[in-house]
């Protein structure tokens, strides 16, 4: 069971290194940089997967999460604190290396937060916002659900277009690079492209170990458990709103962690990514994905997201996500998989049984637009 | 001292007195069976005693800690497994994975443990599923463990969710029409299973409209009607009640 | 009365009513089936765009008259192609296919229309502050809005209680296996239900449209705030939906005094946080809101 899940990562490596390295031997280097940002934009998604798939909750702000996560690491790696500097607290944490001088773009010395102190902060914001709205959220159901969490995402996104400290509809722009070792750092730069495509994939690699790990443990078992027939499960000493809660926050969490490097490799952010319109596009990937599937969401969306930054849909991104999420939920709504013969009857029997339909499935949640829309783009 | 004592437990619905002040009691080790013809509040009762209903009035008790109003999975911890009347099965798991749930309580690894694939929730796993299957194998069911469990048939059905719910090893079971639907012969290989269960030590307290099933294997019935207690005894009394016979039977000679 | 105070109060009582009508259009399409139609707020934009373009080449009330039809039309259309066919979908997979289907209108009339704010002329009058009450000024369109979106909520509450076709679809709302059993035509009523929301929505985005302008996004917002005023009015009666849509309008409005305009749009998602959080069933219905 347990080598079956590193065979597959492994391999999925290996596809991911092949792919790079055919990038480059025809020329196309460039590719890498779309591939990189698809694969942090998956990282978001897999993680919805879970939300949905697995414990059955539906999600439509879940771009929320990862805006919030990106955003706090932008604001503290660029809030210059250097007019502060005789102050008592900012004098303690520089010395601490909580604060760090760091050459700024036009030639200045800043005084920011290191950035791996940020992206604790990021993901401590993220997981502290998850567990307050997640406790009444939770414990909604249906369309209730899906309406708090897109108030919730839309909330976020009109906090983070109308706030001018947080650049408003530009964003924050002159996020510095993202330290990882000596010679590592998580960068636009196209020196740095094939770097930062390990980085990614190694994340993406990472994170899917993680969670596979999960849905086949105790917890993965009683979350679907929770998706198969909640009261059921709470026969069987399940405590479901806790686990529901806890699921979110950690949905919340690899939602922030992607973001961060989004943010970091792009050097900035822009409200676009809270919209409610982003959301929607990581729930229709999920939708297609196959909700269950880790796997098959992970290569939707890797494929999605990198269709939509290469710019293939066009003017037409937001139309074709919708579009998607409809033929989708009208014809196969446990994922494109099901339309394989041998796939369907089971995912027919399974919808028209005597038994009660699970509880939350068929829930697409809308993931939000992916497009390749830069920081500082109005939000749609 | 009973391992189960209901006191003066009422439950009202909007306009209709589910259960009116009913009070029983289970001793450890019996089987015990609420009958009555529908509408009798039976299933309010035990989704009572199981926690998915908090009662109006009146107390109940397991090992004398009370448990009235305590949510399903706080009772499901004091040691009470239930199935359901509509066999409510997980859906895309297998059976095994279905009763390997019904052991949740009985394995402590929670979200990290399970993300990093620590030493010890693999033992706990590896537990859980050996723990599984020999209840599988009690039920005679080892062989169903890798199928798709929504996807079995009735009977089957029925007995994962037996499987899953004696996975805990409980101390009390409450099995809601458990031979619903089972034909006679399946009836009686359920009554053997169910006295089998007990001879493991375990309390069962069961809701049922077979009268075979239930002379045949209960030491004890209750009675109700229309949310009241009509009878509590032993089944042999209880079946030559004329109160019981009339409820049943109606007021008309027959 | 402060001049101020007496603008805030118009504003949220014009605003309010649109909400209302929206609510309305979302509480009769979920009591015929049980979903939240996440495309009601389309039905309003597209009866503004759509008379905003008729407008050029016929008198106003016809263009209007046009645009309702038209919407409803696109109403009955949207029920037939996605709603009706489907066997036991899932409330989610609902909500998830009305998501999509608000895309995809929006993207459409935004190919169609263009990014351009478009408007229709004031229904009469031309100043926005022509009228003057109690010493305080303000548009006709004001009493065109208000007095239109009352019309309507009476029409319908007058429609489901005293016209055949209402009760037969309050039947099939309540249970829709025995109103068939019964010989109602369920299907067509459903259908009806989808033709009465677009109508509704669509008039309700004419004639708030000189003031409030339209353009093809418009409708996302105005679903958000229709789904609250319908929430807090518990997806029941259209007089609580009247109500809890005065109110939301009114704390809208009175919200910029205190708050960054910039924010306007986040009140009634707070509110809709709140009663989700506090009262899911709303304030004036028992219905269950934990319900699949």
């Amino acid at each position: 069971m347990r080598s079956h899940r590193h065979v597959q990562v492994g391999a999925f490596m290996a596809v991911a290194v092949a792919a790079q390295l055919l990038a480059v031997y025809s020329g196309k280097a460039f590719l890498l940089t779309q591939l990189t940002m698809s694969a942090y934009y998956t990282l978001a998604v897999i993680a919805l997967s879970l939300l949905m798939g697995h414990a059955g909750q539906i999600s439509l702000g879940h771009a929320g999460f990862f805006a919030v996560g990106g955003y706090t690491s932008a604001v503290l790696t660029t809030l210059d604190l250097s007019p502060r500097r005789n102050e008592e607290i900012v004098g303690v944490l520089a010395r601490v290396g909580v604060l760090v001088e760091r050459a700024e773009l036009y030639g200045g010395q800043v005084l920011v937060v290191h950035p791996w102190v940020a992206f604790l902060c990021a993901v401590a914001l993220s997981v502290t916002l998850a567990f307050a709205v997640g406790i009444p959220v939770m414990k909604l159901k249906g369309h209730y659900l899906a309406m708090a969490t897109l108030g919730v995402g839309t909330i976020i996104f009109s906090v983070a277009l109308g706030t001018t400290w947080l650049g408003a509809a530009d964003g924050i722009s002159g996020v510095p690079a993202f330290p990882l070792l000596r010679n590592l750092g998580v960068a636009g730069g196209a020196s740095e492209r094939v770097a930062n495509y390990y980085v990614a994939f190694g994340l993406l690699a990472l994170g899917m170990l993680l969670l596979l790990n999960l849905v086949q443990s105790r917890t993965g078992r009683a979350l679907r458990a929770i998706h198969g027939a909640e009261d059921a499960a709470s026969a069987m000493g399940i405590d479901v709103a806790s686990l529901k809660l806890r699921t979110f926050v950690l949905s919340a969490a690899l939602a922030a962690v992607a973001g961060v490097f989004l943010t970091h490799l792009n050097g900035g952010i822009g409200p676009s990514e809270a919209s409610i319109m982003k959301s929607v596009k990581y729930v229709a990937i999920v939708a297609v994905g196959g909700m269950g599937s880790l796997w098959g969401t992970l290569g939707t969306s890797l494929a999605l997201s990198f269709f939509s930054l290469r710019g293939w849909f066009g003017a037409f991104d937001d139309a074709v996500f919708g579009l998607i999420l409809v033929a989708v939920m009208l014809f196969a709504p446990d994922g494109v998989l099901t339309l394989l013969p041998a796939r369907a009857a089971a995912s027919r029997s399974r919808r028209t049984r005597a038994a009660p339909a699970p509880e939350g499935d068929g829930g697409y949640e809308l993931p939000v637009a992916l497009a390749g829309q830069r920081p500082g783009e109005e939000g749609r | 001292m009973p391992l189960v004592e209901v006191a003066g437990v009422s439950k009202r619905f909007g306009g209709v007195q589910a259960v009116n002040d009913v009070s029983f009691r289970v001793e450890r080790g019996m089987i015990k069976a609420v009958i009555g013809p529908n509408g009798a509040g039976k299933t309010t009762l035990f989704n009572m005693v199981s926690g998915f209903v908090a009662p109006d009035t009146g107390t109940i008790r397991l090992d004398g800690h009370p448990i009235h109003g305590q949510p399903p999975h706080r009772v499901a911890a004091r040691g009470v497994s239930r199935t359901f009347q509509n066999i409510r099965l997980f859906a895309q798991m297998s059976a095994l994975e279905n009763v390997m749930v019904g052991r949740h309580l009985r394995a402590r690894s929670g979200f990290l443990a399970g993300m990093l694939g620590l030493g010890r929730a693999r033992r706990e796993d590896r537990e859980v599923r050996t723990r599984a299957l020999e209840v599988m194998e009690f039920l005679g069911i080892a062989a169903l463990a890798d199928a798709d469990a929504t996807r079995l048939a009735y009977g089957q059905q029925r007995a994962v969710e037996l499987a899953r719910a004696l996975a805990s090893d409980p101390e009390l079971l409450l099995l809601d029409e458990p031979a619903a639907g089972l034909n006679m012969r399946e009836t009686r290989d359920l009554a053997r299973l169910i006295t089998r269960v007990r001879a493991r030590g375990i309390t069962v307290l069961l809701v049922e409209h077979d009268m075979s099933l239930v002379m045949d294997i209960c030491d004890e019935v209750l009675v109700l009607s229309y949310g009241e207690k009509i009878a509590d005894a032993e089944a042999r009394a209880v079946q030559q009640d004329p109160q019981v016979v009339r409820i049943y039977l109606g007021e008309e000679g027959c | 009365m402060s001049e101020l105070f007496f603008q805030y109060l118009m504003a949220g009582l014009t605003y309010g009513m649109i909400y209302a009508v929206v609510g309305i259009g979302f509480n009769i399409i979920y009591n015929a089936t049980g979903v939240i139609n996440f495309a009601q707020g389309e039905f309003a934009m597209l009866g503004g765009m759509i008379a905003v373009s008729l407008v050029g080449a016929v008198p106003l009330p016809v263009a209007i008259a046009g645009a309702v039809l038209a919407t409803m039309a696109i109403g009955a259309l949207i029920e037939i192609a996605f709603f009706r066919w489907l066997s036991g979908p899932s409330v989610l997979r609902m909500i998830v296919i009305t998501i999509g289907l608000s895309i995809l209108i929006r993207e459409a009339a935004l190919l169609v229309w263009g990014q351009q704010v478009r408007a229709l002329p004031y229904f009469t009058g031309d100043e926005v502050a022509s009228l003057s009450i109690g010493g305080a000024r303000m548009s006709p369109q004001v009493l065109w809005t208000v007095g239109t979106c009352g019309a309507m909520v009476v029409l319908v509450t007058g429609f489901f209680r005293w016209t055949t076709a209402g009760k037969q679809m309050r039947a099939c709302a309540s249970n829709r296996v025995a109103a068939s059993l019964c010989g109602l035509p369920t299907r067509n009523l459903v259908t009806l239900s989808f033709v009465l929301s677009a109508g509704m929505g669509a008039l309700a985005g004419c004639v708030v449209s000189p003031i409030t302008y339209t353009q093809y996004n418009v409708g996302t917002g105005l679903a958000i705030k229709g789904f609250t005023v319908a929430i807090l009015g518990g997806l029941g009666s259209s007089l609580a939906a009247v109500a809890a849509g005065l109110v939301l309008g009114q704390l809208e409005a009175f919200s910029v005094s205190l708050l960054p305009s910039a924010y306007k749009d986040s009140v009634s998602i707070a509110v809709l946080l709140a009663i989700l959080f506090v009262r899911p069933t709303g304030f004036f219905a028992a219905r269950v809101a934990y319900r699949p």
